[in-house]
């Protein structure tokens, strides 16, 4: 047990400083994607939630498809996919080789994702919200902007944070498919600890508790966030 | 009261006919639709254009064999699942603090870590132990990478479904176990007649989408040497660089996804319409 636990040491000898820079990548990986995620999802949801048939149309087809491919589907049509389409359009003037950063084809798939399933959380959470209340707001003279932001925005954060801290959960666990496509994030820099140390059942453990801490502190997080905007919820008996 | 008399309101021409106006989200809204038919008519031509009979004759039967082992890894890691789960949330349930704390963890662990990751663990760390297991009699099912695929799964969907249905136990009101007892009824007719008929039908959305979850995520199963659909189609793309593979993929997943939510809303429109009021 001793000889594995000298393992993680730091440095050339020990396998921890590479896990350290794959916790590293797996959280920044998650945390990059996270803003065009909710951004995407928001508006999305705004067009599913507008009176317009076209835009509801629109947005629906959307989250329709990508709530329906594998997460390493469209992770793949993305990274082999966005290199073709890039190599066709830079043969047009130059004939140099491109390559799709493996960083960006994990937060743009993660993203589709992501804004996917945010989508439908922030339309449940704007149906939520009696539209006499933007109605009264403009009705005191604030343009829709100012009703957006100082009446409904406060309210769709306290109904979404719910579902969206699922889906942070979600979103940080599948940051590990991004291995399959050369990005060294944890679950890759496992691989590679393993490939050469030969003790799978010791390092995939490891790598296992890393997530889970991950998760447990994120929760922890999401909580203490899920309870500030919920602080004018509460009553007391 | 003699000079009562009728008025008979004359017909009026209807009203006039809404016009649609071009509001700014009608015009971006109908973009966007075109952009969509745009993509679809895009994919039917990258499929139709750059077809390979060669590529499709050869590596569709394959995919085909591979939707197999991608529907059996669902429906048996479902059905398994199911029934360690109902153990399982009442072990979540349960009045002793060790047992509900196992059970804690055990959910805990399997719905906080990947299941990539988890798949690993069991793939590769069984094959760490390949004597003591030989000794024991079980190499000859964690030898076969599907099995140990399996196995993950079925504990995965353990641990997700186990809430499930804890939460779905517990949302029946109390006053329901009280009728039941003030009737005389026994506590396992309770549960099995009273309780979890009524369970399932909260349970029925949530199991939904689990098992549309485990749809998409049995595709990770391609990255342990497991031939289901990913896996084929990740060969065939290997061996023929031809991109149009993904695309058929995508469709036949899509496909399956859709159906099986469409299936579903009914199914639980059906089951519901006695709670309808």
């Amino acid at each position: 047990m001793m000889d594995l636990i000298t393992q993680l040491a730091w440095g050339p000898g020990g396998w921890g400083d590479e896990l350290a820079a794959g916790t590293l990548l797996t959280v920044s990986l998650a945390l990059a994607t996270l803003p065009f995620g909710l951004a995407i999802g928001l508006l999305i949801a705004v067009a599913k939630t507008s009176g317009e048939r076209s835009l509801q149309t629109a947005a629906n087809i959307y989250t329709t498809i990508f709530r329906g491919l594998p997460e390493l589907l469209t992770l793949l049509i993305v990274y082999y996919g966005g290199q073709i389409v890039l190599q066709r359009i830079f043969a047009l003037f130059t004939d140099a080789y491109v390559e799709v950063n493996g960083f960006v084809a994990g937060m743009v798939a993660l993203g589709l994702v992501f804004s996917a399933f945010s989508s439908e959380v922030f339309a449940s959470a704007f149906r939520g919200i009696p539209a006499g209340q933007p109605e009264a707001a403009q009705a005191l003279g604030m343009t829709r902007w100012q009703a957006f932001r100082l009446v409904t925005l406060p309210q769709l954060i306290r109904l979404s944070i719910g579902g969206l801290s699922n889906l942070w959960l979600i979103l940080l666990k599948e940051t590990s498919l991004v291995s399959v496509i050369a990005l060294n994030d944890l679950l890759r820099n496992t691989n590679v600890a393993v490939g050469s140390t030969k003790q799978p059942l010791f390092f995939y453990s490891v790598a296992l508790l890393i997530y889970l801490v991950l998760s447990l502190i994120s929760a922890k997080g999401l909580g203490a966030v899920e309870a500030h905007v919920k602080r004018g919820e509460q009553r007391t008996a | 009261m003699s000079d009562t008399t009728v008025h008979i309101i004359e017909a009026r021409t209807p009203p006039p006919e809404t016009i649609r106006k071009w509001t700014v989200s009608r015009i971006v809204g109908t973009a966007l639709c075109g952009v969509w038919i745009a993509l679809g008519a895009g994919l039917v031509w990258s499929l139709y254009n750059a077809f390979d009979p060669d590529v499709f004759f050869k590596y569709m039967p394959r995919m085909a064999d591979g939707l197999i082992i991608t529907v059996k890894l669902v429906v048996f890691s479902i059905i398994f699942g199911g029934l360690l789960a109902i153990p399982m949330a009442f072990a979540r349930m349960s009045k002793s603090d060790i047992i509900r704390g196992c059970a804690f963890g055990y959910v805990y662990f399997f719905r906080g870590t990947p299941l990539l990751g988890q798949m690993f663990l069991m793939y590769y760390g069984a094959g760490q132990f390949v004597d003591q297991l030989e000794s024991l009699g079980l190499w000859w099912f964690f030898r076969d990478a599907y099995n140990c695929v399996l196995l993950t799964f079925v504990l995965n969907t353990t641990a997700y479904q186990a809430e499930i249905y804890k939460t779905a136990i517990e949302s029946i009101p109390r006053g329901q176990h009280e009728a039941a007892e003030s009737l005389g009824l026994k506590k396992g007719l309770t549960f099995w007649k009273i309780i979890f008929p009524q369970a399932m039908i909260t349970a029925l959305r949530p199991l939904g989408n689990e098992i549309i979850l485990m749809i998409k995520g049995s595709a990770v199963a391609s990255l342990v040497t497991v031939f289901d659909l990913m896996g084929a189609t990740k060969l065939a793309f290997s061996r023929t660089f031809d991109f149009n593979v993904y695309l058929w993929a995508a469709i036949i997943y899509f496909s399956i996804v859709e159906t099986l939510r469409r299936t579903w809303d009914w199914l639980e429109k059906r089951l519901t319409r006695h709670l309808v009021r």
